[in-house]
């Protein structure tokens, strides 16, 4: 019997797929969440919006936080540390979270080295921005890859950029020869053997999801449709007008992103979403996607 | 034999990659009437509460209730063999009710606590390799259910006449022989319907 093996962490995030994730902030939204249809639930103590509009450092939630909302649901419970936070994460771990997410919505701890998670029993997700970032992560032991787009901004842009480089470039890797591979290796500062695994399977290793500014359900529908295995929704659900009835829609979007009358039916009267940012007018040291290449 | 996983939520391409490896054809199953194209279904791994909830919005409680009353094979693993149990412990409702099985969900604990194992399984000649994932475990079956394997004492692969089920995930190794097993309950359940 062995736990924590790469099959047992990468099983656990292909359980997920097709799935929404969603952020909560307490017990409360974390049922509303279950009851309609999560997958799992991201406990934290404030969402991307509200932590880009607070500024300061933000940090791994309280425990307290963690542990209501792991006692009030039956699916799994992810929490965020920081980058590099190898304690943070160690302290998830030892709460029993299902999925640690090693963030760049919280401020890095280490603007050098992610956490090695490989040698951790609970499995970790990362956010990539490009084939380089994702097999990185990869390689440090992360089970489960997101795009980073822009978090807290209920814009779309930077997650469909990320998605479509990604796509993208495990295209050109499997037209790639084998010589021309480790040069191409070289170049994405990744291993050679997780870059041949790309190039001889046409696929990340891992389960690839679609995170940082889903806003509606078109848009987790339109990132389904560009390739995502599922979608994680952060400040969208519980900033907008009808949480309950907005979380549901996402969930059938997500499930039936290619039936168009399904998701017009239920995008109907949904009041308004987040307002949203234009990217370009953040500046540079605002956005979070910057951090931990 | 066209084998169809139910395409709601969860690890539907894996199931159909083993069910190929195995020598059936594998379809994504999104809508009811995609039942009537299909000899046996599968109900992947995944979140039983999404799954559940999904197959009521969509009209698929009642449709896969007829499938298996035609006596057509269905499958469920982990998330599914919950799904197709007759009574669950703890507040979520049952499902599909079709199997007289109870069943605890999350049985072994959190994430950290998943594992996998060498399994041995009634009808499959040697050790099967069981990926157990937040999984549940049958804690007490009716007299129709044929318990296929146990895993420390406990319940985890059993047979109801034209069901299948068990608590861990044969879709995430290269070992398709319980797919093999699933494929050939199909094949049985055609000819018997052919010969009537």
């Amino acid at each position: 019997m062995e736990t924590g093996t790469s099959r047992v962490k990468r099983g656990m995030a292909e359980m997920q797929k097709g799935g929404v994730i969603m952020d909560v902030m307490s017990a409360e939204q974390a049922k509303i969440a279950e009851a309609a249809g999560a997958t799992a639930v991201m406990a934290l103590e404030r969402v991307p919006s509200d932590i880009r509009a607070a500024g300061g450092v933000a940090r791994m939630a309280d425990p307290t936080i963690v542990e209501e909302v792991m006692k009030v649901v039956s699916i799994p419970v992810m929490a965020k540390a920081r980058i590099g936070h190898y304690v943070e994460a160690k302290v998830l771990e030892s709460l029993g979270v299902d999925y640690i997410d090693e963030s760049e919505v919280l401020t890095p701890a280490d603007d050098v080295f992610h956490i090695s998670k490989s040698e951790f029993t609970v499995p970790f997700v990362c956010g990539a921005k490009d084939l380089g970032e994702a097999l990185r992560r990869i390689q440090e032991g992360a089970s489960m890859i997101r795009t980073k787009g822009e978090p807290g901004t209920g814009n779309i842009v930077e997650a469909v950029r990320h998605m479509r480089l990604i796509t993208g470039q495990i295209r050109h890797v499997q037209n790639l020869s084998k010589d021309e591979l480790f040069h191409e290796a070289k170049v994405l500062g990744v291993p050679y053997e997780l870059l041949l695994g790309v190039h001889e399977t046409g696929r990340l290793p891992v389960v690839n999801f679609a995170a940082g500014g889903v806003a509606t359900p078109a848009d987790a529908a339109l990132m389904m449709h560009l390739g995502s295995d599922g979608v994680f929704v952060g400040s969208g659900i519980f900033k907008s007008d009808n949480p309950e009835k907005f979380a549901r829609a996402i969930v059938e979007a997500t499930t039936h992103f290619e039936d168009y009358e399904l998701i017009a039916r239920v995008s109907k009267n949904l009041g308004t979403p987040m307002k949203g940012i234009d990217i370009s007018k953040l500046d540079r040291s605002e956005r979070m996607q910057d951090r931990g290449i | 034999m066209n084998i169809g996983v139910l395409a709601l939520q969860g690890a539907v391409a894996e199931h159909i990659r083993s069910i190929e490896l195995a020598g059936g054809k594998g379809v994504a199953v999104k809508r009811t009437e995609q039942l009537a194209e299909i000899d046996g279904l599968i109900i992947p791994g995944g979140e039983s509460t999404t799954i559940g909830k999904l197959m009521r919005k969509y009209d698929f409680i009642e449709a896969i209730r007829g499938f298996a009353q035609a006596g057509k094979p269905v499958f469920g693993t982990c998330a599914g063999l919950i799904v197709l149990a007759k009574k669950l412990e703890g507040a979520e409702e049952p499902h599909l009710q079709l199997m007289d099985m109870t069943v605890a969900r999350n049985a072994f604990g959190r994430q950290r606590e998943s594992f996998e194992t060498d399994l041995d399984v009634k009808g499959i000649e040697t050790p099967l390799r069981a990926v157990f994932i937040r999984a549940p475990l049958i804690k007490e079956v009716g007299p129709e259910v044929d318990v296929l394997s146990t895993y420390k004492g406990e319940i985890v692969t059993a047979r109801q006449g034209n069901l299948l089920a068990s608590s861990y995930h044969p879709e995430l190794t290269d070992d398709f022989r319980l797919h093999g097993y699933f494929l050939r309950m199909a094949e049985e359940a055609a000819m018997n319907s052919s010969a009537r």
